[in-house]
């Protein structure tokens, strides 16, 4: 919501000037009303006057440039030179004098232009970071001068470069000569021309001519030919621009500053509004709290309109259908209306809170709606039929033509005001173009309403149209204030001059709105707050924001829906108070244990434990494509299908939640390869979301899923065996003996030679192992990547949690090593549990130290060397002893796998 | 005799002195008072001299002979010495070069930042609450007291699952699931990832993190709120950081606040980070309304209470001065191993 601070001058002296923008911002933030930012054209303008142009010379260096005498209100002219076409004498126009600054950080110096001094520069509204929208006067119609003509061709010119007046260019276009251009009225030129044999003296409001130029002259519209008249293209007449000195029509004189005369001297506010405070989305409401912030009077003059003819009922019914989307619907008239642009003051201020002006009776009931902040509209009374305002539902198939042109179909229920035809206009959102107001219009009706939030915020979604009034129904208007609106309007339209207002109003107003009254709890407030805050400054605060404080009730004003209890009086306290003056405390009362769970640090655990081991945290988003699951290679009827599906994703690659955390791992490990990483070792604690199944075995989007956290690891640049020791030292910081890894050959993501399960005793716990080819191939990595899926649910529960100290060893070891023969497509984990079990407790320590394949050894068989730690806690053990324990695993080996020792 | 006794002591304490490694010392022993050395050759020759002369010289020749020991002696420390000296020299290496590289894993900036967030308030006797990211509309909005008009239900900003199910936007559902659940006092803080439907610029990211946190017991006080929360700053930011709370709406606390954090780079003087207002606002905050402690059973005649949401990104952000959210979750290796 922008504020200009002149509007709010009309209704509190807040003196912004004497405590300057920036100290008003705060206060208003602070107080509870946020200012996002501020801005003040003049600020960035400055020695930037009205000159009038007392005489013009072709410059002697140049064959487009003036060099021109300014009036600058001294007593000597000064000479500016400007490359514009379209000044001349007489012309009031905005000159930045030596040393001045424009919009922008532009620095304007004098100086030579082409040898000859220059001492400024003339602005046009560009330079001036103003646009057509503002200045609609300001655009520039530029004739098409022969004498600037550069064929496209230079071979076959379609204007000979010698043509003389009276020459025919086509049809009935001719060349001419300027003898005399003189400014007629602003805009307006009366020209001479040489026809050859004959002179013309059309008026044009071509802004480019000047004496000699050569023109194309209509001889049947008596008219100056522009670019477009021609049907030339730009190219063909580089100088003819609508582009040039912004010549001022406003009540100037020379030397004024230029900031006032175009009204650049506002400072205008932008403020954030809060959801729960759509009442300060009116000037009048911002006014109200800027005079509470700063301890002023706050005045608002109820709107009187002096003379009134005839009356309203003689002309007007309104009808309210249905009441349950609109409480209330009041209407004004005024006939005999003059439509003209409104005047100057309530177009800079319009423009100033960001709304374009139209003509007078629309820019009304814009600056009604800004001041008041209740929409308001204005239809035609011609286009009523049988002058009857109907509020209803739309039925079936019903269109309406709103006010930007466009033919709208209509869902059922929506709310429009009809007449007793057809819709006119559509309730809270736009006007239609049947009832719109035109130059034509004589007798108008003001709408000031309120319609029901929910249904205007349903309308304006459906048909893609927010709207500045829509916006406010949404956020909600106060039935109460429909009246001083409509009379706000009529007052305007009479202070205008654009109409005459017609008596009375109609006022459908079937269930009026019953005034709250709150309780106030001085003691309570205070204690809920934390500072001793007395009776009277609460009353005073409430008072001051329009609540009415009889006794120990509170009257809370109509347009303050959002005050419900003591909660909320505190806070209106508490705001004005200043929440920075609330002594802070440290929570005191019973004491809460606090700290982690036992899961929790389990998880910080994790994490630990994966740093220590060289892998760094990665964090992915939940999102997941549906594509993903085919990159990963998963079969058709992998139940990891199943996801949860978002009804609106940002895009299909984002439209489910993970069920497999792979994917987001494998981009990226494909993002750090893109990027020629050498190496990465990555891990990520991820959730994952199974949903429920219904009895097809189908996600079911009307149950919550289940949350589950997995870790995910990846890495390149390494092989399996250190992704292995590094998954069992993270399962050993962990405390989780027993896991076992497991060849697995039928996980379609993994390469079916290097994957293992990892198991505890019959529960799987995860996987780990080379990712497939395939889905190397899908995610565009060129080398050998693995990783692993470990379930963290599981994880915790395998967690020994009664780990105790081991007597450290007070007999030496014996350390025998052995080597075997055995079949190729024997597991070395086989070997091992072998091993264990015939060695049984002796065995301390069991290491793999060789596998050899080769020359000494047959085809099909490996020899597999293990380090055997031998200890007895209660003695030495003898050599004797260590070669039975030897001979007993010796055996087993053989019983088992054939395995014999080698040779 | 004498003078060749004299003699002898003059050139062995010459040698002795010049010897700087313990072999040349050893060689100079030997020369001097080995078995077939100087001293001991003029000690076996005594038999031959006189009676009188014998006493004289071999007092003489013993006062040499220590006198020569005690040299040797001394020697022998500075040579070792000298030795030690010449190893260290020889084993001297350029220390400038690189140590041997290690890999150690790090920790995401968002699980640093988040830990000492839990670390602070566990401190401070709260504990640590999960709940479910895919959230019931009932949690996510009903019960926080969300008119049913408020623009925080549009499909333009919260992923739907079903009509009944979103993916949650805030964490302040679980202020719901844990007043129903628990009987004041609660001092909780509930971190986890929450989802707006906004696509991924440098500033926001359809998913991110937030931290809640609920207090709720008897005579729990605004200045309860400001206190907790200042000492959270401080403890994050450091001591020397000052906060202010600026009045402003959630449909769950009343009064709500947005606290700000004086600017910590410029210390609040105004610079680009804070925009020049020298301020950076960091959380959002509030009494808790009586409305949602009626609707999870809670009585506010008896019971008052404060939340908070921290969004996890923006403080880590700062933390880090990282200018751009993406790379938070694009995992790039150049990026995390800087942490």
């Amino acid at each position: 919501m922008k504020l200009p601070y002149s509007w709010l001058k009309d209704f509190t002296d807040v003196g912004i000037h004497n405590v300057s923008a920036k100290k008003y911002a705060a206060d208003m933030t602070m107080a509870g009303t946020m200012v996002g930012s501020w801005e003040s054209p003049a600020d960035e303008i400055s020695n930037v006057v009205v000159g009038k142009i007392v005489s013009m010379e072709r410059h002697p260096n140049s064959d487009h440039m003036w060099v021109c005498q300014i009036d600058i209100g001294k007593d000597e002219p000064v000479q500016i030179v400007t490359g514009a076409w379209n000044v001349h004498v007489g012309d009031l126009v905005p000159a930045a004098l030596h040393k001045s600054t424009l919009p922008g950080g532009i620095k304007i110096e004098k100086g030579k232009l082409r040898g000859v001094p220059s001492h400024g520069m003339l602005c046009s509204l560009k330079e001036l970071q103003l646009e057509e929208r503002d200045f609609p006067y300001g655009a520039i119609t530029a004739a098409a001068l022969l004498n600037d003509y550069k064929p496209l061709d230079p071979e076959k010119p379609s204007i000979p470069a010698d043509i003389q007046p009276g020459h025919k260019v086509f049809g009935p276009v001719v060349a001419a000569k300027v003898l005399e251009c003189a400014t007629q009225s602003y805009g307006v030129y009366h020209t001479c021309l040489d026809l050859g044999d004959k002179t013309a003296c059309p008026d044009t409001t071509c802004q480019n001519l000047h004496e000699g130029d050569m023109v194309a002259y209509n001889t049947k519209s008596d008219a100056i030919c522009t670019l477009a008249d021609l049907r030339a293209q730009q190219a063909e007449f580089p100088h003819c621009i609508t582009d040039g000195i912004f010549v001022l029509n406003e009540d100037c004189k020379p030397g004024d500053d230029i900031a006032p005369v175009l009204s650049l001297d506002e400072i205008t506010f932008d403020f954030d509004i809060l959801h729960n405070r759509p009442d300060c989305l009116s000037i009048i409401g911002l006014a109200r709290e800027s005079a509470a912030t700063f301890d002023k009077e706050f005045s608002l003059p109820k709107p009187q309109v002096k003379n009134t003819v005839g009356d309203i009922s003689e002309h007007l019914s309104v009808e309210i259908r249905d009441a349950d989307l609109c409480p209330r619907y009041s209407a004004a008239m005024a006939k005999n209306i003059k439509i003209a642009p409104s005047p100057r003051w309530m177009r800079d201020r319009l423009r100033a809170a960001g709304i374009r002006p139209i003509n007078n009776i629309v820019d009304i009931t814009n600056y009604v709606m800004l001041e008041y902040g209740q929409p308001m509209h204005a239809f035609d009374y011609r286009c009523l039929k049988d002058g009857k305002i109907i509020v209803r539902r739309c039925t079936a198939n019903e269109e309406c033509t709103t006010l930007d042109g466009q033919t709208r179909k209509l869902w059922e229920n929506t709310l429009v005001i009809a007449d007793a035809e057809k819709a006119v206009a559509i309730a809270g959102v736009m006007g239609g173009e049947n009832s719109e107001i035109t130059e034509q219009t004589e007798m108008i009706v003001f709408e000031s309403a309120m319609f029901d939030s929910v249904s205007v915020r349903t309308t304006s979604r459906r048909l893609g149209m927010r709207t500045e009034a829509s916006g406010r129904f949404e956020r909600g208007v106060n039935c109460e204030g429909c009246m001083s609106a409509l009379q706000r309007a009529c007052q305007l339209v009479e202070e205008l001059g654009a109409g005459e207002i017609i008596g009375g109003y109609v006022d459908a107003y079937p269930n009026p709105k019953p005034v709250r009254t709150l309780k106030l709890e001085p003691e309570r407030v205070s204690a809920y707050i934390g500072a001793q805050i007395d009776r009277e400054f609460m009353v005073k605060t409430l008072e001051k924001l329009a609540f009415k404080v009889e006794g120990d009730n509170v009257i809370v004003p109509s347009w303050r829906d959002d005050m419900e209890g003591m909660a909320d009086i505190a806070e209106e306290v508490a705001r004005y108070f200043g929440y920075d003056n609330i002594p802070t405390t440290l929570l005191r009362g019973e004491t809460t244990k606090g700290g982690l769970t036992r899961r929790q640090q389990f998880n910080r655990k994790v994490n630990d434990a994966c740093n220590a081991a060289g892998y760094s945290e990665a964090k992915t988003l939940s999102f997941l494509s549906p594509k993903a699951f085919d990159k990963i290679c998963l079969a058709e009827n992998d139940v990891r299908r199943q996801a949860v599906v978002i009804t609106n994703p940002l895009g299909e690659d984002q439209s489910l939640l993970r069920t497999t955390a792979l994917p987001a791992m494998l981009e990226a490990a494909a993002r750090n390869y893109n990027y020629r990483a050498p190496a990465i070792h990555l891990f990520e604690p991820s959730k994952i979301y199974l949903p429920k199944l219904d009895e097809n075995g189908k996600a079911d989007p009307h149950q919550l899923p289940d949350e589950k956290s997995v870790l995910v690891m990846a890495t390149y640049g390494e092989d399996f065996f250190h992704l292995k020791g590094c998954i069992e030292g993270v399962l050993s910081m962990l405390s989780i003996p027993g896991c076992v890894f497991t060849p697995c050959k039928d996980n379609p993501s993994y390469h079916p030679g290097r994957c293992a399960a990892i198991m505890n005793g019959d529960q799987l716990v995860g996987y780990a192992g080379q990712a497939h080819p395939a889905v190397l191939k899908n995610y565009g990595i060129g080398t050998e990547l693995y990783m692993a899926e470990l379930d963290l649910e599981v994880l915790f529960e395998l967690v020994d949690k009664d780990r105790f100290y081991q007597p450290i060893p007070k007999y030496p070891a014996s350390t025998r090593d052995l080597a075997v023969l055995c079949d190729e497509e024997i597991y070395v984990l086989q070997l091992e549990t072998c091993i264990k079990k015939a060695a049984k407790k002796q065995l301390e320590k069991l290491e793999l130290f060789d596998v050899y394949r080769g020359a000494q050894v047959a085809e099909g068989k490996k020899s597999v060397a293990f380090s055997l730690t031998l200890r007895n806690p209660d003695h030495t053990l003898t050599d004797k002893e260590a070669d039975e324990i030897i001979q007993n695993v010796l055996s087993a080996l053989e019983a088992e796998y054939g395995a014999t020792l080698r040779a | 005799m004498r003078e060749k006794l004299e003699q002898i002591l003059v050139k062995a304490l010459e040698e002795v002195n010049a010897a700087d490694t313990k072999d040349t010392l050893e060689a100079a022993r030997v020369k001097y008072l080995g078995k077939k050395g100087e001293l001991t050759a003029i000690l076996r020759g005594m038999g031959q001299l006189s009676a009188e002369e014998r006493p004289i010289v071999g007092q003489v020749a013993n006062e040499v002979r220590a006198k020569i020991e005690a040299a040797i002696e001394g020697a022998a420390e500075r040579a070792e010495a000298h030795e030690l000296e010449n190893k260290l020299k020889k084993e001297t290496i350029d220390v400038t070069m690189p140590g041997k590289k290690i890999v150690f894993g790090k920790k995401h900036p968002l699980t640093t930042v988040l830990d000492e967030v839990t670390d602070i308030f566990t401190g401070m006797g709260y504990s640590v609450a999960e709940g479910p990211e895919v959230e019931l509309v009932h949690y996510n909005f009903d019960m926080l007291n969300a008119p049913k008009t408020h623009p925080s239900r549009e499909p333009q900003d919260t992923f739907y699952i079903d009509d009944e199910i979103v993916l949650r936007t805030q964490t302040s559902p679980m202020q719901a699931r844990i007043m129903e659940q628990t009987q004041p006092p609660i001092r909780i803080i509930a971190p986890g990832r929450v989802f707006r439907n906004d696509e991924v610029d440098a500033t926001h990211s359809p998913m991110f993190h937030q931290i809640e946190g609920l207090v709720i017991d008897k005579g729990i006080t605004m200045g309860d709120l400001k206190g907790t929360l200042e000492v959270f700053a401080k403890e994050l930011y450091g001591e020397e950081t000052s906060v202010r709370f600026r009045p402003s709406y959630f449909p769950f606390t009343e009064p709500s606040a947005e606290m700000d954090i004086s600017c910590f780079k410029c210390g609040g003087k105004g610079c680009p980070m804070c925009k020049y207002e020298g301020w950076i606002e960091v959380l959002g905050c509030g009494m808790v309304h009586p409305n949602v402690l009626r609707n999870c059973g809670i009585d506010p005649e008896v019971y008052s209470g404060f939340a908070f949401g921290v969004g996890l990104e923006r403080i880590t952000l700062f933390r880090y001065k990282i200018d751009d959210m993406r790379l938070l979750f694009e995992n790039d290796v150049r990026f995390l191993s800087q942490f």
